[in-house]
């Protein structure tokens, strides 16, 4: 007998990992709308089977509360029985010997305090509160609602002018989208359930791409209503091109020189070339929609002015100022906002860094972006100066990896202390002081103070890229409700007690993404048509390719290649390359048609009108 | 058109054609269970599986179309499995004690597990449980329910009342009422469509024959039973009758064995119903600048259910005459016991209807105009009819036909058509012209209103006056109508509603068979009948003129706004203000 042996797993080990492999993609691929209660004991039975089966509360506490929930799933509980399952895990909880146990405990205490109303719902009722209502989980999550299937099946037909006349029924703005969306879309991808989510964006920016040029509808006639839109960002486009469409005169008036909001304002270049933004704004334009270029409302106009000369009034004006550090030394010389950093580039007058030391404070998107640009506009050394760890950056992945491909330093677990100057009264160096990755709070580790020395990281520029906020004041002054920071708009954009007044996007929800701000525009011209008396409605009239039959196998997704790092530091041309034919169809064909399969042939995936 | 192999056989069919129509074409029949032509093609049962060549995975025949080569076969070794299975695991899920089941024999689960050869099930029983009012007209079984979605279906594309849908997620989703509701606080029109196209027997209606059978056995009770127009169209299906043979004498004669004393039509009191509602409407025509217009028929409880919780604000412009059934029962409670020489309350007036409303409708508050507890006692449906007659042994091929009993025993042909979509309207329109110009119409002048549209719309003229009329038939085109009414697309004098798809021969009471649509081979013979009776008009009814002669005096006369009227708002629909 050896007294050592190589642990080698068995088939069955091997097996099971693949299982959990599979079960990983598919809690992915879980749709909205599931009863929690379900999913609870369903994870809760996974969780027992984990148990060694050592320890009483595990072995066994796991077990009963299966059968509690299985009762209250049933319809045979009591609403004692909540009590008893609450009790029970709490004491699983405090008793369980090691994390199979508690945490699994855990997982129902949080259950059963964060849904209980729904535990009452199965008791009283026999019932669950929630409805799987939209059942296509790409359209369920894309905020405007935009038809998937539907254009990936018309892609995949070659049929890609139809492709994007049935984006813009619900997003008005492929191209952009096509380009720099966050695709919420692919999150719970079917497709996970056998390999990964479709790559929605890039194909829709293959069919914006092989469209060529696609017509506005015909506006309907005109009411004869006139709607003033604040801002000419893409939440002001979207509602502006919706009521244009239904047949509305429509004003956007944008205190810049230039409509496209953050698009153009915020987002660099090589993520968002300027001509397709123009190109893309124009074609909104074409249904008829004023412009009033530079003029800033909230000052030189008055929103109660807007509201005597029009009909309606939407607020769009987005979230624009930056949020300081608030350490010593930011008021330096040397020391810019990302926002204002990056106007400057959309301003068409971008900053020069040549030879520089730019040192980035922040860890989102836009903290990339400044970063990247950074490099581009000349500077010869970029540091990521963030509190966190790389992995708690809210910037996509993608995004990070990028700037460090292009030369970024990323020092993670760094907090700004506060900004050295030079005798001249420039910026010359940012002091950090190390952290400590502690405890999870809300949901992400909290950084605090390490016991190693603060650094001092020499540098000539700072750029301070920690969120952005809302100009809100002028509003405020006209009697639009703001709560912390943001304009007070409900579900369905309207302000509450001001009739005819509507808000949405950035300036409602805080900074986000451009599809949400899109679909704000959306909802925001639907309720809008109402207001004013009539029932529009947007409709793209394309017939929806029949689905394939073919097996659907397990492939790759095809991912987008992006230019060599070190060649695309030299410019500001679009960093990310199109899918070819082939990939495109490919993938195209991996769509899984939720549409058509499984609970789309019952409740209609498609929602051809609004 | 289109080639393709089905078992073998090479096929040419039209574009988009489904491969399960394509193969019924060429008669190679798929098993299908939760498919419904044009309603639900949803795939949900997963027993129309074919196998497509080239393919791993089954297909479903009912919602995918033919593509140009495609070899298919439809009961391959791979397909007869899964099939078996899943019918099968079906059966795993459903409260299999089929001898106690309304629709044992006539349940398209059992058809196809016995298709399919099935003797056994490997799998452990699963029913799911949940909890059911008793005494709702409207019954839902859980434990029978396959979730094929069919109600659901019904409900929201043809009747478009959306009461059905799926409740829970996952392992445990079952077929509820909308919204958490219960159907009693529903605005359910209880038009029973879910029932007559539910495969199973998941939902039915509320057996009122033990209450029949009682008062058939107590010695103090008079037995009065109407049966209306629209079951001597239907009643004889279950049993596999001709149509020809199945005539309501028949049925009067399988009445008379089970013991009824006396036994009427709803004909009757459909003639009396004419001469009321007629009366009014053109009482409503000459004081035409006061009056809001369409008048709307009310005969149809479940389209009085409709109004009053879809559009509570134009109850007023229901009609105030009784349905016929109502008008029956008044009448047998009064008039009838008077003739008869009987305390009223000895009377147990029963009706044979269609339809489950009426089983609401008789139980209304106010409907006990007569002083001698409701008018109505029990409304069984044509089902619950059959049901018994089954009971009583009685073999209907045997029956010979008998006469009604007399005086409430006669109708009209106009009185007949009641119960076909459109019937109220022409019969009404026939009288309505002779009380205005004192001269009949030609009995079939205005067959117009007549078929199986969903939405008809014709114009008379009546003595000079052009009269614009509208009949709907299926909630779904009634709130088509109701909407354009509102938006003043159109306007119309008189309008006719049946809640039911054809209108009573469509009925959610009436036998069910699965898959077909019987609504219009029932409503010729309907109109066969009209076509055949001497009297085709409502105000030639003799026992109808008798019954004014010597009781009611005139139409909208004291006595008849007492017993033949009702006032639609002295009952409430769940949430009704």
């Amino acid at each position: 007998m050896s007294r050592l042996s190589i642990v080698t797993r068995n088939r069955a080990q091997t097996t099971v990992e693949e299982l959990y492999k599979g079960l990983e993609r598919r809690i992915i691929a879980s749709p909205p709308g599931l009863c929690p209660v379900d999913m609870a004991l369903s994870f809760l039975k996974v969780c027992h089977a984990q148990t060694c089966g050592k320890c009483v509360p595990c072995r066994i506490g796991l077990g009963q509360l299966q059968n509690l929930l299985e009762k209250v799933l049933d319809g045979t509980a009591e609403m004692e029985t909540i009590d008893l399952i609450e009790q029970t895990a709490q004491d699983i909880y405090y008793s369980a010997d090691c994390a199979i146990g508690y945490e699994a405990a855990e997982m129902v205490l949080r259950g059963v305090r964060g849904f209980r109303e729904d535990f009452v719902e199965h008791i009283t009722k026999g019932r669950c509160t929630c409805e799987l209502n939209q059942p296509v989980p790409c359209v369920a999550l894309c905020p405007a609602g935009v038809d998937i299937p539907g254009y990936i099946a018309l892609v995949g037909e070659g049929r890609y002018a139809d492709a994007v006349a049935l984006i813009r029924k619900d997003n008005p703005m492929p191209s952009v989208c096509g380009l720099i969306c966050e695709h919420p879309c692919e999150a719970r991808c079917r497709r996970n359930m056998l390999d990964d989510a479709v790559n929605i964006r890039g194909l829709k920016r293959y069919a914006v791409e092989h469209a060529g040029e696609v017509p506005v509808p015909k506006n309907a006639p005109p009411t004869g209503k006139r709607v003033a839109v604040v801002g000419g960002g893409p939440g002001g486009l979207s509602a502006a091109y919706y009521l244009a469409l239904m047949g509305h005169d429509v004003t956007i008036y944008e205190r810049r020189d230039h409509l496209g909001g953050m698009l153009r304002y915020g987002i660099p270049e090589y993520r968002l070339p300027k001509e397709t933004l123009d190109k893309e704004i124009n074609s909104l334009l074409a249904t008829g929609i004023h412009v009033k270029t530079g003029v800033s409302v909230g000052k030189e106009l008055t929103v109660e002015a807007l509201r005597k000369e029009y009909d309606a009034v939407y607020i769009a004006i987005g979230a624009h100022t930056d949020k300081k550090i608030g350490i010593e030394g930011e008021e330096a010389e040397g020391v810019i906002s990302a926002v204002e950093m990056l106007r400057a580039s959309g301003e068409g007058s971008p900053m020069d860094f040549t030879g520089q030391r730019v040192i980035v404070v922040g860890g989102g998107n836009v903290a990339m972006d400044v970063a990247r640009s950074a490099v581009r506009l000349g500077a010869e050394k970029v540091q990521i100066v963030y509190r966190r760890r790389q992995e708690d950056m809210t910037a996509l992945q993608e995004e990070v990896h990028g700037a460090v491909a292009e030369g970024c330093e990323i020092l993670e677990l760094m907090a700004p202390l506060c900004i050295r100057c030079n005798e001249q009264g420039r910026a010359d160096g940012l002091w950090v002081k190390p952290q400590l990755i502690g405890q999870v709070r809300g949901g992400r580790p909290a950084p605090g103070a390490s016991s190693q020395e603060e650094i001092a990281l020499p540098c000539d520029k700072i750029i301070v890229a920690i969120g952005q906020g809302i100009e809100t004041q002028p509003f405020e002054e006209s009697g639009i409700p703001v709560k912390r920071g943001v304009i007070e708009a409900l579900n369905w954009s309207g302000i509450q007690d001001i009739p005819g007044v509507f808000a949405g996007g950035d300036c409602v929800t805080g900074p986000a993404t451009v599809i949400r701000a899109i679909a704000a525009g959306k909802v925001a011209a639907a309720n809008i048509d109402e207001y004013l008396g009539y029932h529009h409605e947007i409709t793209a009239d394309i017939e929806i390719p029949k689905i394939r039959l073919h097996d659907r196998k397990p492939c790759g997704r095809v991912t987008m290649k992006e230019r060599d790092a070190g060649e695309r530091i030299k410019d500001f041309e679009l960093i990310e390359c199109g899918m070819t034919d082939e990939e495109a169809a490919q993938e195209a064909s991996r769509c899984m048609r939720c549409d058509h399969f499984g609970f789309g042939s019952f409740k209609g995936g498609r929602k051809d009108r609004w | 058109m289109v080639t393709i192999t089905i078992d073998k056989k090479t096929i040419q069919v039209p574009k988009g054609t489904t491969i399960l129509e394509a193969a019924k074409q060429n008669g190679i029949p798929i098993p299908t269970l939760c498919y419904l032509k044009d309603i639900n093609e949803i795939g949900a049962c997963r027993v129309c599986l074919v196998e497509l060549e080239g393919k791993d995975r089954l297909i479903t025949a009912c919602n995918n179309v033919v593509e140009e080569g495609m070899v298919i076969y439809t009961n391959s070794p791979k397909v007869r499995q899964a099939r078996i299975t899943n019918v099968r695991l079906i059966l795993s899920q459903h409260d299999c004690n089929c001898p106690t089941c309304v629709r044992s024999g006539n349940c398209s689960l059992q058809k196809l597990a016995n298709a399919l050869g099935i003797i056994r099930v490997p799998y452990e029983k699963q029913l799911f449980h949940s909890r059911w009012t008793k005494n709702f007209p409207l019954l839902r079984n859980y434990e029978k329910c396959i979730k094929c979605m069919r109600c659901i279906q019904i409900c929201d594309k043809v009747q478009n009342m959306h009461v059905w849908d799926l409740a829970n997620t996952g392992s445990r989703t079952t077929v509820d009422v909308t919204g958490n509701r219960i159907l009693e606080e529903s605005d359910c029109a209880l038009c029973g469509q879910c029932i007559t196209h539910c495969p199973v027997g998941a939902l039915r209606e509320r057996d009122d024959t033990p209450k029949v059978f009682r008062a058939l056995a107590d010695p103090d009770k008079i037995t009065v039973v109407q049966i209306a127009p629209s079951v001597r169209a239907a009643w004889g299906e279950p049993f596999g009758l001709e149509r020809e043979f199945a005539t309501v004498k028949r049925l009067v004669a399988a009445m008379r064995r089970m013991g009824f004393d006396y036994i009427f039509d709803t004909n009757f009191t459909a003639d009396l119903t004419i001469m009321e509602e007629g009366s009014e409407f053109l009482e409503k025509l000459k004081n035409k600048e006061n009056e809001k217009f369409p008048l709307f028929t009310s005969c149809c409880p479940g389209w009085v259910r409709f109004m009053k919780s879809q559009y509570p604000d134009m109850t007023d412009q229901l009609s105030t005459a009784k349905s016929p059934q109502q008008m029956f029962g008044a009448v047998a409670k009064s008039y009838y016991a008077e003739l008869l020489g009987v305390d009223p309350e000895k009377i147990f007036c029963v009706s044979v209807m269609p339809c489950l409303a009426k089983k609401h409708e008789c139980a209304l508050p106010n409907m006990n105009d007569a002083g001698a507890g409701q008018d109505v006692d029990v409304v069984l449906t044509t089902r619950e009819v059959d049901r018994m007659i089954r009971a009583e042994h009685i073999i209907p091929q045997e029956l010979e036909e008998e006469e009604f009993d007399t005086p409430l025993g006669v109708g009209t042909g106009a009185a007949v058509i009641f119960g076909a979509t459109g019937g109220v309207m022409e019969a009404a329109l026939r009288s309505a012209y002779y009380l205005v110009t004192g001269e009949n119409p030609q009995p079939d002048a205005f067959r117009e209103v007549r078929g199986m549209d969903g939405w008809k719309e014709a114009s008379f003229d009546l003595a000079g006056t052009e009269l614009k009329v509208a009949v709907a038939s299926g909630l779904g085109n009634t709130r088509k109508l109701m909407e354009a009414l509102r938006k003043g697309e159109v306007s119309y004098h008189f309008v006719e509603i049946m809640a039911c798809p054809g209108g009573c021969v469509g009925g959610g009471g009436q036998p069910v068979r699965d898959g077909e649509e019987l609504a219009e081979i029932r409503s010729d013979v309907l109109y066969g009948l009209d076509a055949a009776n001497e009297l085709r008009f409502s105000h030639e009814n003799p026992s109808v003129l008798k019954c004014y002669e010597d009781y009611f005096e005139k139409p909208l006369s004291h006595r008849a706004h007492q017993l033949l009227h009702t006032d639609h708002h002295a009952w409430k629909m769940p949430g009704e203000k």
